[in-house]
């Protein structure tokens, strides 16, 4: 295997971006990212997104953006209608056949023209349930009730990860829920789509990631301190609901399981959970402990970004290994519903 | 059982061999089933696109300038492809160009009814412009449309024009003489990068 | 139709509309004849459960599945929340619960909504009935709906 690690990284997350298109303002992610360690796109060797045109209902809207990688003269280039860390991924099997030294990986979405939980009833099963149009929070909440109703949680539990997500995301400039909310208070809110409350749901956002990933010695040159990816794996779960436990994911449990999470201690993990029930569930399937710092960035939670939340986790990680924060993290991504599809990557510093 | 792995056999499930209850051994199987789904969104243009609209609305056609080349792109999409750079000046173009390429529609489109077969779309690159856009071209036998045509905009009435590409109803020929296309305005020579 | 509103965005309604027509297969295209005659079908495994609605393929064991069986038209709520406002595209005209619903003689929960007053009206475990549409063509919405077990 080759050693290929996170060396740069650019987000932004708003509530909603009104006055930009998605390539208007994933340019400047696309070029700082490149910029911030004074490379060009000359010396990428893949460049690779996701996204779906079905957030914002903008037709091919991804062959638009790649006019901001720069394809004159043309680039070596994919894309994934998955979570950009999905694309990451594509990437760095890539590289790990050896032929090339740096990707361009970014993901992206702009859901505030749509109603996000409503387009999401298209990825369900076409015959028997996406004609009924059931949205995201409910599917959600069917999970949650679920949850609650086994005993693996409660509403005072899954009001303290919310509250807990809001205080994280404080200090993150691109998270759009960063009011403080007691446990109490959020007791006190009456259900949005019963069990969930206001505060169990993600806070959307338009905006998107910008990511570059290095290997070996060339990512030594680029980065003081390399987040190496020791460990990336994806797996997902059966499509129809009825057939899941959704009080548990095997899909995350395996991801985790071939990248090695438990191999050593984790410092702090950035999971994919655009609910706090969906927090509950992975911290579960990777056996994370009370000895680790989850979503210190606040989360999904607190920033949803859809097509780019599970590449912002790996990027909010490496940040923080490259910062010197910590020296072990793992971050996931996930698609679906309930949890269908899951990605785990365990990054480390030297 | 396990997995077929012969892709040669077909597996059960696809070769109709699937019982049903006798109840239902006589009736007309359902074959297809209809799921139509219309999703509504409000879409944004964003800043490059929204002032190439605002400028439709006075008759002004507007496009993004490319940093690095000085290339114009029309419409604007606040990106330049030959540089990947966000564009920040945007000039306006004539409302006057020349048929890059074009092609005769003969069969009718469900979505666009006022569109009668046959009829001409054209590549047409604007006065100022390196890159243009389709559009139709009218006032014209399709017979004799051809490369190099110089056509002008057909507005709509001024009472009618809003923030819409939509304002150009056509373009048609000005009667100048064609103009040669001795080198093909390929976008992305070696040397254009950068 | 393109809208400059007051903080100087333009908008402009878009629809995108997918007039899909999908064709079923026979597992498929089984269960929906059942419905479109007012049965429920499910798919039996190699175990004797039955897994409805019906899928093409064993999800734990890849093996086709074959044999498409009646199942009981009544049956247990493992989960459910509560949809105040029916969403636009639903087909559903009142306030519903969605529920995962695990028809008597089947052995997965299928989705579909359930009509009660309230939220106060559903549990976890309750039985429900299904209730036909009078024109049914053969798709998931011929099914009206459940109402709890009592009330049909």
């Amino acid at each position: 295997m080759r050693d290929i690690a996170v060396v740069a990284s650019m987000q932004r997350q708003e509530k909603s971006i009104d006055n930009e298109s998605e390539v208007e303002y994933m340019v400047p992610l696309m070029h700082g990212v490149k910029e911030s360690i004074g490379i060009t796109q000359a010396d990428v060797g893949f460049t690779c997104s996701g996204s779906s045109d079905f957030i914002a209902g903008q037709a091919f809207s991804f062959v638009m953006t790649v006019d901001g990688a720069n394809p004159v003269p043309p680039i070596s280039e994919s894309h994934v209608e998955m979570d950009g860390a999905w694309a990451l991924y594509e990437a760095w099997v890539k590289m790990q056949m050896g032929e090339i030294d740096i990707a361009l990986i970014y993901g992206y979405s702009k859901s505030s023209g749509g109603s996000l939980r409503d387009v999401l009833a298209t990825q369900m099963d076409p015959y028997y349930v996406a004609p009924l149009w059931p949205d995201a929070f409910a599917i959600e909440a069917l999970a949650a009730r679920q949850l609650i109703e086994s005993g693996k949680t409660s509403m005072e539990h899954l009001a303290e990860l919310a509250s807990r997500a809001r205080d994280h995301a404080a200090s993150n400039p691109n998270a759009v829920r960063t009011k403080a909310k007691s446990v109490a208070d959020i007791m006190a809110e009456a259900p949005l789509m019963d069990p969930l409350r206001p505060s169990d749901i993600p806070a959307s956002a338009d905006g998107g990631c910008a990511l570059i990933l290095a290997a070996g010695d060339r990512a030594r040159e680029l980065c003081e301190r390399p987040a190496w990816i020791r460990g990336i794996d994806h797996r997902t779960d059966a499509h129809t609901l009825g057939v899941r436990d959704l009080t548990t994911s095997m899909s995350a449990r395996i991801a985790g399981e071939q990248a090695g999470v438990s191999d050593d201690k984790v410092d702090f993990a950035e999971l994919y959970a655009p609910f706090t029930t969906s927090e509950l569930v992975l911290t579960e399937a990777l056996g994370l402990g009370d000895d680790t710092i989850i979503n210190p960035s606040g989360g999904a939670l607190s920033a949803h970004t859809m097509m780019a939340s599970g590449l912002i986790r790996i990027a909010e990680a490496a940040q923080r290994i490259t910062n010197g924060d910590g020296d072990r993290a793992v971050a996931t991504a996930g698609s679906g519903p309930n949890l269908q599809q899951n990605l785990v990557c365990v990054l480390e510093g030297e | 059982m396990g997995y077929n792995q012969d892709p040669n056999v077909q597996p059960a499930a696809l070769s109709g061999e699937v019982t049903m209850p006798a109840a239902l051994a006589e009736v007309e199987p359902v074959q297809s089933v209809r799921t139509p789904a219309a999703i509504e969104y409000i879409a944004t243009p964003g800043a490059s696109l929204s002032a190439y609209l605002r400028a439709m609305k006075d008759k002004k056609i507007l496009g993004d300038k490319c940093p690095v080349t000085g290339q114009v792109f029309v419409p604007p999409r606040g990106v330049s492809p030959v540089s990947g750079q966000r564009t920040t000046e945007m000039v306006e173009v004539a409302d006057a160009g020349y048929v890059e390429s074009f092609n005769i529609t003969r069969l009718p489109i469900k979505s666009r009814p006022d569109l009668n077969p046959p009829y001409v779309s054209a590549w047409v690159v604007p006065d100022g412009a390196n890159v243009g856009s389709i559009s139709l071209v009218a006032g014209i036998e399709p017979e004799d449309v051809r490369i190099g045509l110089r056509v002008r905009a057909v507005w709509k009435p001024d009472d009618e024009l809003e923030e819409s590409a939509a304002n150009i109803l056509h373009w048609e020929p000005t009667g100048e003489p064609d103009v040669v296309l001795d080198d093909l305005r390929v976008i992305g020579k070696p040397g254009d990068a950068q | 139709m393109v809208e400059s509103t007051s903080d100087g965005v333009l908008r402009a309604p878009l629809t995108l509309e997918y007039p899909f027509t999908r064709t079923t297969g026979p597992v498929v295209g089984g269960f929906l004849t059942g419905l479109r005659e007012g049965m429920v079908l499910g798919a039996k495994r190699a175990d004797g459960t039955v897994l409805c609605p019906p899928l093409e393929y064993d999800p734990i064991s890849s093996d086709p599945l074959t044999e498409l069986v009646e199942v009981g038209q009544s049956g247990t709520v493992t989960t459910w929340t509560w949809n105040g406002e029916p969403r636009a595209q639903q087909p559903f005209d009142q306030p519903f619960a969605w529920a995962m619903i695990t028809l008597d003689g089947a052995d997965t929960p299928m989705l579909h909504g359930v009509f009660v007053d309230g939220p106060e009206a559903m549990s976890t475990g309750m039985r429900v009935s299904l209730q036909w549409k009078e024109e049914r063509e053969g798709h998931i919405a011929d099914i009206a709906g459940f109402v709890p077990e009592e009330a049909s």
